[in-house]
């Protein structure tokens, strides 16, 4: 087995992919020669071509309706939108076209894309560089999201995403890209999308999230664990489908719970995720669900963000209070 | 003051005529060489579309079909550009141009599903290479390069072509199909259909460009200007844009001026911006008129043959109609189904609410 970074994971997830399927095809802006901004692509043009891996001119909403076009055509495009905040020039072809395709057409084609991008924060990136906009997304319906938080997650759920027949978005959080090397074994595997990871076990309190913030819940895991506290941390990994019953089930043990999100506080997946609790679980709870996010101000300039971000000690002050209810 | 030597363009383009009002051809090198039959056919075809245009009109009216966007003024566009394609072309329309799918192969009665606000109306037979008709006014402009991408990336010597209207040249998406046609040289045929109004606003306040055909230019694409209302225009124009894309020469952007006889939608009151002067002058120029007076002049057509070709278009509506109006209705079941391949437990769970 190799060691990989998140960054190095993706990669070889594409190249697996490339391999073995020749109606994957991966575009976007600068992914060919250099291989993205961020080097996620890099080597892939060399080793299959500029028919497989090419750069585009600068233009989102071609990108995501080219990955319409080629879906229509039995492609298996990935996407690349080269920062998270200018997927608004692409929303209409990622969430109104790509994502009501099998719909609009009854079921006579479907939009077998991957659209990928860097998102996240604590990198003192520039502006609509990392917000994190998964609420947009998930509120469409039609479209898969997926947030992995460690590369052999990222590998498996970027195969399983590459192979679903219906489009699906993949965020990679920019801080995650070079924060650490994990086993991941080489050649085919998948991670199922829909399914949550339960990344560490606890009794006291269920701590749900995804992507970074799993790293940022599993330090306050640790810190609370000194002072006998035992939270479960859950990582989605996938939001959409969200797999609502590991959290139900860890809840009944738990029976307290706080979700965890970068993304700005209000109407995003923590409160949908809060909702689904109460729709499935009230009985089990013994304190209202809190949230840790970042607040309803836009994503903040590099000088602050640190301070803008959960950061352990806040999940910390949440798993006290509604253990303390 | 003397005209700086680097201006980029100033000439007015012309615009290619081929068969005049009266029924004569005026252009003949351009005149595309079609068999009496063929040329039959597509008097036929655009016969055909105006009577069932005034028949979706009224159908419209009695509340038996949904949204519904007038064709007539423009067969020779829509029926003539789809004449020249071959079947395994593919069709990326806007949302008024149902009779090109119809005629390259969607079933009449999934054109009134689709109208009716039915989802099988866009269930399209395998085989027939179209999308239904895009309701954002730019998007589907960018799908026919997509599938002109597939097509050269197959190395398939087939063609997308992708109707807006003089509208849809001002959108964004507009620009960025034709300049990634441009940078891949695709097989795209980028047809607009300038009717010179987009629901009220008059083409002057659509761009202050010289023509539509002239924005070809800063994509590095082929840009040509023809009477949208003359049929052997559109259909040598078509056939040259297309082989030009099979031959690996790249997109043709075509600007086909054109009238649509009727309002933009069924809501829409014309008299609120065009007048009656206007109305009457392009009614002159009526495409099916004009080619009729040209199949009368070779004796290949009478006025009796429009007669006979109205009835049977009447009688296949109504028959069209009445199957469409049959179809078992979509169920919100069927619709969450519709959502993903493989239906996902939450809305599995959701599903249940609705059985």
């Amino acid at each position: 087995m190799a060691q990989m970074n998140l960054k190095e994971a993706i990669r070889d997830a594409m190249r697996v992919e490339l391999e073995r399927d020749k109606n994957v095809v991966i575009f976007g802006e600068d992914v060919g020669n250099v291989g993205g901004v961020f080097r996620v692509t890099e080597g892939l043009q060399k080793e299959f071509g500029e028919e497989r891996v090419f750069d585009t001119p600068l233009a989102e909403s071609a990108i995501g309706g080219m990955a319409l076009g080629l879906g229509i055509q039995g492609f298996r495009p990935i996407a690349e939108i080269q920062f998270v905040g200018f997927i608004f020039e692409a929303l209409d072809q990622i969430l109104v076209q790509a994502a009501r395709l099998r719909f609009r057409s009854g079921g006579r084609y479907n939009a077998p894309i991957v659209f990928r991008t860097p998102f996240g924060g604590g990198v003192k990136a520039a502006e609509l560089h990392t917000d994190s906009l998964e609420g947009l997304i998930a509120q469409t319906p039609g479209i898969k999201l997926v947030i992995p938080s460690n590369p052999y997650d990222a590998k498996g759920l970027m195969i399983s995403a590459i192979r679903d027949n219906d489009p699906v978005f993949f965020m990679e959080h920019l801080n995650l890209y070079h924060a650490f090397r994990a086993e991941v074994p080489e050649g085919e595997y998948t991670v199922e999308l829909g399914k949550a990871n339960v990344v560490r076990e606890g009794s006291d309190v269920t701590i749900i999230t995804y992507g970074m913030m799993v790293h940022t819940s599993v330090k306050a895991a640790e810190e609370l664990e000194k002072s006998g506290i035992k939270a479960e941390v859950i990582d989605l990994r996938t939001l959409v489908p969200l797999d609502i019953e590991t959290i139900v089930n860890s809840i009944k043990k738990t029976n307290r719970a706080i979700v965890v999100q970068e993304a700005q506080k209000s109407a995003g997946l923590a409160a949908e995720i809060i909702a689904q609790i109460n729709e499935e679980a009230i009985l089990h709870l013994e304190a209202p669900v809190l949230r840790v996010a970042g607040p309803d101000t836009v994503y903040p300039f590099a000088q602050i963000e640190d301070q803008w971000l959960p950061s352990p000690a806040r999940v910390i002050a949440a798993v006290n209070k509604v253990l303390n209810f | 003051m003397s005209k700086i030597p680097y201006e980029v363009y100033t000439e007015e383009v012309e615009t290619l005529s081929v068969l005049s009002p009266d029924g004569e051809i005026v252009n003949k090198e351009y005149a595309p060489k079609l068999t009496d039959d063929q040329l039959k056919e597509l008097m036929y075809r655009m016969v055909f579309t105006r009577t069932w245009d005034e028949r979706a009109i009224n159908l419209g009216r009695q509340g038996r079909l949904g949204f519904y966007a007038p064709v007539s003024g423009q067969e020779a566009t829509m029926v003539g550009s789809e004449f020249a394609l071959d079947k395994e072309d593919f069709i990326c329309p806007g949302y008024r141009d149902m009779p090109q799918l119809v005629w390259h192969g969607l079933p009449l009665y999934q054109a009134f599903l689709y109208s009716r606000g039915h989802q099988h109306g866009g269930e399209i037979p395998e085989g027939v290479n179209v999308l239904m008709p895009q309701i954002i006014i730019g998007a589907q402009v960018l799908h026919a390069m997509g599938i002109a991408m597939g097509y050269k990336l197959k190395k398939q010597k087939h063609v997308a072509i992708t109707y807006t209207g003089d509208g849809g040249s001002s959108e964004g998406d507009f620009y960025e199909a034709l300049n990634y046609a441009g940078v891949y040289k695709l097989p795209t045929i980028f047809f607009v259909q300038n009717n010179g109004y987009a629901i009220t606003t008059p083409f002057s306040k659509q761009t202050a460009a010289l023509s539509i055909a002239h924005k070809a230019v800063a994509a590095g694409i082929r840009g040509v200007k023809i009477d949208g209302m003359d049929v052997f225009a559109v259909i040598h124009a078509v056939q040259e844009a297309a082989e030009r894309a099979r031959n690996g020469e790249g997109a043709t952007l075509i600007e086909a001026v054109t009238y649509r006889f009727r309002p933009h939608s069924l809501s829409d009151d014309t008299s609120k911006y065009r007048t009656k002067e206007e109305e009457g002058q392009w009614s002159e120029k009526d495409p099916i008129a004009r080619l009729a007076k040209y199949l009368e002049k070779k004796g290949l057509w009478t006025e009796e043959d429009t007669v006979r070709v109205k009835e049977e278009a009447k009688a296949k509506v109504n028959e069209e109609i009445k199957k469409a109006e049959k179809t078992e209705k979509m169920t919100v079941a069927g619709l969450i189904d519709s959502m993903f391949e493989t239906t996902p437990k939450h809305l599995e769970e959701q599903k249940a609410d609705f059985q």
